[in-house]
């Protein structure tokens, strides 16, 4: 019997880590990465890139704009935005730095869900039908894909498609700016920043340059969140997701190229594993103190619990290095 | 009471220090920073000739860190104006007094712990196309330039003896490996004038001697020297001209013998330190005492 539910959590897991949810956390990732794991910069309103980048091409194609004027909108006010948000760099740094880029993160929720902007952003509705013609330019033939559990239509595969290309290629950017001499001016930063700027170095362009970057893969992030789903509205961009991404960087391995990526797939197999697990065993009665609305809410106290002892065992991420792990603690 | 002793040191002593050869690389004019009430530098005139090893000396809190984190944008100036070559270099940012050529390192030795011995040095060169981002990824525009700065910054390792160590992480070397590691990286910069704070500290007796050597190698290479020190043996060794600074500004400046005879040197920083050490134990003794 519970041989029998642990194969369908099992499934649950898989289908979960490999569906778009999962690329849309490896893109953040990927950008959160550029400015936490190798600049060492505490962004924690990086939602708020995706927030922008959802937006943007979400209110151009709403207004009838073309598909890829769109992306390049949404790409642009990501990278404007993080501009803005790296401007602060030059004067706060860690715990200052954190708290000045959620409150920018808060703000532009806010302003989304504020009814003054309803005739552009939709206020707390949102902004629906904006995925018509992403998935009009589909060019896989109408039908179903795949196999028993792993069967996707055609408009799913698309965006799955799309989504996980666009990880291999930021992922392929990265590991290309990590291995120059500029990713590793990037490193020096991180590690020391009046000792990069004793050696001729302009640290606060490099910090900016990261912040872009980072923002862009974010907005980008947003970007197919939106047209994976079809509609945007404030509540999806709210703080916790960011944490949610610093975890999935975590978990992989910070400052490593595919640890973002591993990050997520983990992350949302065992969110996925736990749900499924936890639904099964309650049922529709509830167990204990735990009733079956719970579920959402308790995988998450278990996700945390298993990411306690990852980094409890493996403080260095599932990729990371264990000696620079070491090293970083003096 | 301070000042007075001050003002009289400069008609015996040959005080602003002057350049014989007139052909001075650093010419600082009027440099002063006060925290709160305190003036931790004012500094009327300092010259450093080119190709010469000027050493920097002084009590504890004579603020000889601070007119270096002053002179190399660190710390801003109250006011003053120093050239280096034909650079005014006055209240300009870190970065850009470095990129002149005015590379200085820390007195606690600051290195990229999670970064290579190796990348450490590789750090410390000018110019590199592959830092600008938008050249990053376009790796045929910057290998050849890579190829030969790591071939460089091996010569670097060596010359400084971390040649084993050169592929591993900055972070696990001892303090006295660190100081030798920063040394090369600022090598690796090709400053024309280079600043040592207390290149010394914490370096252990053996690796001394040999850090001492370096030194004393590098105005061969065209690099002018100016650095901070405490021991005087150390400075009698390397320094063609010593400058003495106490409370603030230049007591004193001459030859190592010169300077290690003038008794205004004597009495604000060798008595000055000594006779802190007398007090603190007299203190520690008579508090025995007492108790």
């Amino acid at each position: 019997m519970f041989a029998l539910s642990l194969g369908s959590a099992l499934i649950d897991g898989l289908r979960d880590s490999i569906a778009v949810v999962a690329c849309v956390s490896a893109l953040a990732g990927i950008g959160l990465n550029v400015q936490f794991g190798f600049a060492g910069l505490l962004n924690f309103g990086h939602i708020g890139s995706a927030l922008v980048g959802a937006y943007g091409a979400a209110i151009v194609v709403n207004q009838g704009g073309p598909l890829w004027v769109g992306v390049i909108v949404g790409v642009v006010a990501a990278g404007v935005l993080g501009l803005l948000m790296g401007l602060p760099t030059l004067r706060l740094r860690a715990d200052y730095l954190a708290i000045a880029t959620i409150s920018v993160a808060e703000i532009l929720r806010v302003l989304a869900n504020s009814a003054r902007l309803q005739s552009v952003t939709g206020g707390p509705i949102g902004i629906s039908n904006v995925a018509d013609d992403f998935y009009s330019i589909n060019p896989i033939p109408d039908g179903r894909y795949g196999w028993g559990s792993f069967s996707y239509n055609h408009n799913t595969l698309w965006a799955m498609l799309v989504g996980w290309s666009l990880v291999a290629l930021a992922s392929l950017f990265v590991w290309g700016l990590a291995h120059s001499p500029w990713g590793r001016l990037l490193k020096a930063v991180r590690e020391d920043e009046e000792a990069t700027r004793s050696l001729g170095k302009n640290v606060f362009a490099m910090k900016l340059q990261a912040f872009i970057a980072g923002s862009v893969i974010g907005g980008i992030a947003g970007i197919i969140f939106t047209f994976d789903g079809g509609f945007v509205k404030p509540d999806f961009f709210i703080a916790q997701t960011t944490f949610n991404w610093y975890l999935v960087v975590i978990l992989g391995g910070a400052a490593t190229i595919i640890g973002p990526t591993v990050g997520a797939i983990v992350y949302w197999f065992v969110i996925s594993v736990f749900n499924s697990l936890l639904s099964q065993a309650i049922g529709r009665d509830g167990w204990w103190f735990i009733s079956s609305t719970d579920v959402g809410a308790v995988r998450y106290v278990l996700v945390g619990v298993s990411i306690a002892l990852l980094l409890v065992f493996r403080p260095e991420g599932l990729f990371g290095n264990k000696e620079e792990a070491v090293i970083g603690e003096h | 009471m301070s000042t007075d002793t001050i003002d009289e040191s400069r008609s015996p002593a040959p005080g602003p220090v002057r350049s014989s050869s007139g052909d001075p690389i650093l010419v600082a004019t009027d440099v002063h920073r006060s925290f709160g009430g305190l003036r931790a530098v004012s500094v009327d005139h300092l010259e450093v000739e080119r190709g010469s090893i000027v050493a920097l000396i002084g009590p504890n809190g004579a603020g000889k860190t601070t007119f270096f984190n002053v002179l190399t944008g660190f710390e801003k100036a109250d006011g003053g104006t120093w050239r280096f070559e034909d650079h005014d270099l006055s209240g300009k940012p870190a970065y850009y007094i470095a990129r002149a050529g005015m590379v200085r390192t820390f007195q606690s030795a600051r290195v990229f712990p999670r970064l290579s011995v190796l990348d450490n040095v590789r750090l410390g060169a000018q110019n590199q196309a592959g830092e600008r981002f938008t050249k990053a990824l376009m790796k045929w525009s910057w290998r050849d330039q890579e190829a030969e700065l790591a071939e460089r910054a091996r010569e670097l390792v060596e010359w400084v003896g971390l040649g084993p160590k050169a592929e591993d992480f900055a972070g696990i070397l001892s303090g006295g490996q660190r100081k030798l590691l920063e040394l090369a990286r600022a090598v690796m910069a090709a400053p024309r004038l280079l600043m040592l704070d207390e290149p010394m500290a914490g370096v252990n007796p053996a690796l001394r001697q040999a850090l001492l050597e370096k030194i004393s190698e590098l105005p061969g290479e065209g690099i002018t020297v100016l650095f901070v020190e405490h021991d005087m043996d150390v400075v009698s060794a390397a320094a063609d001209r010593v400058v003495c600074m106490a409370e603030g500004q230049i007591i004193a400046s001459g030859t190592p013998s010169e300077v290690a005879a003038n008794e205004h040197v004597i009495e604000a920083y060798l008595g000055a330190s000594s006779g802190d050490l007398r007090d603190t134990r007299t203190g520690a003794d008579s508090s025995d005492g007492e108790l």
